[in-house]
């Protein structure tokens, strides 16, 4: 069951040169308040896993801006030049992952799977360290799975024992990352009376939620 | 030889790649000249598109501020709407769609295309492209790989080779080619020119371009 908490309580759950899962897409479904917080704390030496970082000083591009991350895994950097900047100085380690690979690799980390083969990225620079092998004549390359020690997401709506709804493209990778970290943290808009979401509509069950941070609405938008 | 303005161009690829999308197909459609593509499909055709980040059944961009809505965009970030039927999922189930092979197009960019159909469209060594995003995926896994692209690189250079020397995004992944002058389908592993416009000669698709290929026995000219 999740413990309702401020977001100076999580704060200060956080260590620093720990791996930290972050929800969204090009800034939507970011949990922007926990960013912004971490932006301005001790906080340091992160390897932050997710889909972009943002842009620069605006969502986890904040993180870059504030040099938060020493190491960055995700699909897609190019709207952030400041970090693409930093790559290059060799003051910030970026891995690229293709993003269904990246997806499946936090779905199988979060599921108890040692690892997979896709055929994408087969005789591309991304797949060059990897085992390739060919199944029933297909060529396929491993990928781990991807865990991390805390996940860091946004929700649109909880009851009060973490089952989540998320809102529209702001779901992306907050289910799965929800399900692929020691612990869990969840921005939400709205937290409501567990019986008060249908059964039907949960997206996450409770069991992957540690910690919820109740915004006002409009807060994390 | 014709020039076209580069604005020129990308509209007819824009057309062309409109006039090639299956009716009823399910797409996934890239940045730039393929998303121009919904502009100029016929009245009598429909497709349903599908975002990367986690919507199948997108809707045209929105017409007013009360249709915006934030928590609502596609891969290139920009704002759309709903239609009749869409559906929202997470970006593992969204690529379990794109990789599994029920998706009938994806229409993407590229850097160089090569004579097998490898593909090099997310980095240019050195100029901050910084990760493929979906493109590997989608190339790999959808049904059939449309590469709208211009002819040429700024300076005439051939993006149409023998061999790609940038960063490879797929080997033997692509289907189709269109550009302002031409269009290329990767037949049984031969790249075979099917069509060229009618104001360009077999002579000057040649001269643009320097991947080995075929010409089709039945080539066929489109009026311009």
């Amino acid at each position: 069951m999740a413990k309702i908490k401020t977001l100076h309580e999580v704060l200060n759950d956080l260590k620093s040169n720990s791996s930290i899962m972050i929800g969204g897409f090009g800034n939507i479904g970011n949990p922007k308040a926990m960013i912004d917080l971490i932006a301005d704390s001790d906080l340091f030496g992160l390897t932050i896993i997710a889909n972009d970082l943002g842009t620069p000083n605006v969502g986890l591009g904040r993180l870059v801006t504030k040099r938060k991350i020493s190491k960055a895994i995700g699909t897609y950097f190019t709207y952030n030049p400041e970090a693409a900047q930093l790559y290059f100085e060799g003051k910030l380690d970026l891995e690229m992952v293709p993003q269904g690979t990246f997806a499946e690799a936090i779905r199988a980390g979060g599921c108890g799977i040692g690892g997979f083969y896709t055929p994408v990225g087969v005789g591309t620079e991304l797949a060059k360290d990897t085992e390739c092998r060919e199944i029933d004549g297909k060529k396929y390359v491993l990928v781990r799975p991807i865990r991390a020690d805390y996940a860091i997401l946004h929700a649109k709506k909880a009851d009060e024992l973490g089952n989540l709804i998320y809102e529209k493209t702001a779901r992306n990778f907050n289910p799965l990352m929800a399900m692929a970290a020691d612990y869990t943290i969840v921005e939400v808009d709205d937290i409501v009376p567990a019986g008060s979401l249908s059964p039907e509509e949960i997206v996450t069950p409770f069991i992957y939620v540690d910690a919820l941070i109740p915004m006002k609405r409009g807060d994390s938008e | 030889m014709i020039q076209l303005s580069e604005a020129q161009a990308k509209e007819r690829i824009a057309r062309r790649v409109a006039a090639t999308l299956p009716n009823n197909g399910i797409v996934n459609l890239g940045v730039g000249i393929p998303t121009m593509a919904v502009d100029f499909l016929s009245a009598d055709k429909k497709i349903y598109i599908q975002t990367e980040n986690g919507m199948l059944g997108v809707g045209p961009s929105p017409r007013t501020p009360e249709e915006f809505i934030p928590n609502l965009i596609n891969a290139s970030r920009s704002p759309i709407t709903e239609i009749p039927g869409s559906s929202y999922f997470d970006s593992a189930t969204s690529f379990a769609m794109i990789r599994s092979g029920r998706m009938d197009a994806t229409v993407i960019g590229a850097i160089q295309v090569s004579e097998t159909g490898d593909l090099a469209n997310w980095a240019l060594p050195g100029k901050g492209v910084l990760g493929p995003g979906g493109a590997m995926d989608l190339v790999v896994g959808v049904k059939d790989v449309i590469v709208a692209t211009l002819h040429t690189a700024k300076g005439g250079k051939p993006k149409l080779v023998p061999v790609c020397t940038l960063p490879l995004t797929a080997l033997k992944a692509v289907n189709t080619v269109i550009t302002e002058f031409a269009v290329f389908k990767f037949i049984h592993g031969e790249m075979v020119l099917v069509e060229h416009s009618s104001d360009v000669t077999l002579d000057d698709i040649k001269a643009m371009t320097t991947a080995h290929y075929f010409v089709a026995v039945d080539l066929k000219i489109k009026q311009v």
